[in-house]
């Protein structure tokens, strides 16, 4: 049905309502890449990635995988879970605790008419490509995080699906070993053909498996893009957020952002009217017991609030006319006894604000 | 009230102490009278008779049909009433509990009101299949198995309940149909669910009295089942009915033993 000019990717047109969510996605995701994603809890994430895998009826919508119409509610079809191509590795595994790690594995492939013999050979090769041919006759609970992680990544794999679906791959891990299973993940996920979707909240995450960030708040995509884009150009608070940016919205033109509630940024940048967003590095932030003199086109009188150390820098939250926060030296803080709060004089150089349009 | 016994607090007054001490001889001493009056010489001799092998021997075939009957309905009841929403849920689950209170010889008028010559559908049953319930075998197993099926049914459907259902979504994923999904994911972690519920069903057949007598009868070899017999042997051969008894209190301890983990396990 899909125009040969397509290869083969995942076309996805989600809409569905669920509780106090709204799902109001459009994907168009291509081979060979993964695909990150990202936002925050409630976005809507998982459900999309279930709504993906046929776990959740779609209101409305179609999904087309590889020239496959996997749901279509206009046609009125929608394929049943099992009967799409697609892999999922879930948050927690899911791997089923009455069988061992080789039966685990080849459970799909029998699901799929494979004949026991051979579906035990190719679920053992699988094990032994992640690694874990010494362990195939372990029960899950016998398994360690990461072990269970690369079964459950093998039993998604071996039924050779063109979809896989990661849900938070390494949120159950702790710390020391997610390190290093993530290295793994990334090999394995680099040696997948089909389309990866990998959905989860942690940034780092996100951009250490990911080639391509999509940013999902409240049910809908905010920003799609590399990491490096989404980093240098945020469109949302969650965004500028993650990234550790001051980001403001406005109606730009003839040099200053108009915020609202009356409040405006100069920047030589705003020059085209119109709805921008303004973009401040909390390092070009410059803080001052009194008021500066000089160059910097915005200064305004605040008042200092929470410290946080972040590396060598402290991060000053400034509440004010313009909330900002500022990443000062340790110095500046004794210097300006910035931990007794109190009236601060903040000063930004016009040319230090981004504006990039809405 | 309270005073410090042994470095700690005392929070139960003596009173409650006393009133629970009667009732745990309460439940004691009944089961130490059949002990103390067992005539141990003879149990052997008494166990050897023809009548009493034939009641054991028919109470094991019953009880085992009737627990096979229950795994075969109570198990796909369970998991409907456990898993799929319709209306009069309720009133179902209501009414295939209502075996555990309702009084047995109710029960087994009832299933002569409904399976016997002239009953709602027994009549049918005669007349087309010339098939007769009521004091045969087979009716025997079905009272049997009218009182004891919700004790599988109740435990079996807790199992469902309790079952991760995500699970079953993982299995679908990989592609499993329905089917196979019920039988190489959910059975298998329902199953000590279900083993539970089985056995206590079949004790509870294995003890049933009242609804077997009413519905099936008391004819030796056919529908006299072990209660049965030891109603009967007790007017005429005492030791035999204690005998017996004592049989019947040897199962229903092996069953509390075999199923401490689920009841008993944290008390």
């Amino acid at each position: 049905m899909t125009a040969p000019t397509h290869p083969a990717h995942l076309q996805a047109d989600v809409a569905l309502a669920l509780g106090d969510l709204a799902l109001d996605v459009s994907l168009d995701l291509p081979l060979g890449a993964t695909i990150a994603l990202l936002g925050p809890n409630g976005a809507g994430k998982t459900t999309l990635l279930r709504a993906l895998a046929g776990l959740q009826p779609l209101d409305a919508g179609r999904v087309v995988l590889d020239g496959l119409v996997l749901e279509d509610t206009a046609a009125g079809v929608r394929l049943a879970p099992e009967q799409r191509p697609i892999g999922v590795l879930f948050q927690d595994y899911l791997l089923f605790p009455h069988l061992s790690a080789l039966e685990n594995v080849a459970f799909g492939l029998r699901c799929r008419g494979v004949a026991r013999t051979e579906a035990r050979r190719r679920a053992l090769a699988w094990l032994d490509r992640v690694g874990l041919g010494d362990r195939a006759g372990a029960r899950p609970r016998a398994l360690s995080g990461g072990q269970a992680q690369r079964v459950a990544l093998a039993r998604a794999l071996a039924t050779d699906p063109q979809l896989l679906l990661l849900d938070e791959p390494l949120s159950a891990l702790d710390a020391a070993t997610r390190l290093e299973v993530r290295r793994e993940l990334r090999r394995h996920l680099a040696s997948f053909p089909g389309v990866r979707l990998l959905v989860t909240h942690d940034p780092l995450e996100a951009i250490a498996l990911a080639d391509t960030l999509v940013v999902l708040e409240h049910g809908r995509v905010v920003q799609a893009g590399t990491a490096a884009d989404v980093s240098a150009r945020p469109r949302s608070r969650y965004v500028a957020e993650l990234v550790g940016v001051n980001l403001y919205r406005g109606a730009g033109g003839q040099g200053t952002v108009a915020l609202a509630g009356g409040a405006a940024l100069h920047s030589p940048a705003a020059a085209t009217p119109g709805d921008v967003f303004a973009l401040v590095h909390p390092r070009a932030v410059s803080l001052h017991r009194r008021a500066p003199e000089g160059t910097p086109r915005n200064v305004w009188k605040g008042v200092a609030g929470s410290l946080d150390l972040e590396g060598e820098r402290v991060r000053v939250r400034v509440a004010g006319p313009i909330p900002i926060v500022a990443e000062v030296t340790p110095a500046a803080v004794a210097e300006l006894a910035l931990a007794d709060g109190g009236e601060v004089w903040v000063s930004v150089k016009a040319a230090e604000v981004e504006v990039y349009p809405a | 009230m309270t005073r410090p016994s042994r470095g700690q607090p005392r929070s139960v007054p003596v009173a409650a102490f006393a009133l629970a001490a009667v009732a745990a001889l309460f439940f004691v001493l009944p089961l130490a009278g059949l002990i103390w009056r067992a005539p141990w010489a003879a149990v052997g001799r008494e166990l050897g008779a023809r009548e009493v092998r034939q009641a054991l021997r028919l109470s094991l075939v019953c009880s085992l049909w009737a627990t096979a009957l229950s795994l075969a309905l109570g198990v796909p009841l369970a998991w409907v009433l456990a898993r799929a929403s319709f209306p009069g849920r309720r009133l179902v689950r209501a009414l295939t509990t209502l075996p555990m209170v309702l009084p047995p010889v109710v029960g087994g008028v009832a299933l002569l009101l409904a399976f016997g010559r002239r009953g709602l559908v027994g009549q049918y049953l005669d007349q087309w299949f010339g098939v007769r319930l009521p004091f045969t075998t087979a009716g025997a197993v079905l009272a049997e198995t009218f009182v004891a099926m919700p004790f599988l049914v109740i435990t079996a459907e807790a199992g469902f309940r309790s079952a991760n259902r995500r699970f079953e979504e993982a299995a679908r994923t990989l592609g499993a149909r329905p089917w196979t999904v019920f039988r190489r994911v959910t059975l298998p972690l329902v199953a000590p669910s279900l083993a539970a519920g089985a056995v206590l069903c079949w004790a509870r057949a294995l003890g049933e009295f009242g609804a077997t007598i009413t519905f099936a009868g008391n004819f030796p070899g056919t529908t006299q089942t072990t209660p049965l017999k030891v109603y009967l042997l007790l007017e005429s051969r005492p030791d035999a009915a204690i005998v017996l008894s004592l049989v019947l209190l040897g199962v229903s301890l092996a069953v509390l033993v075999g199923l401490r983990q689920r009841w008993l396990g944290s008390a």
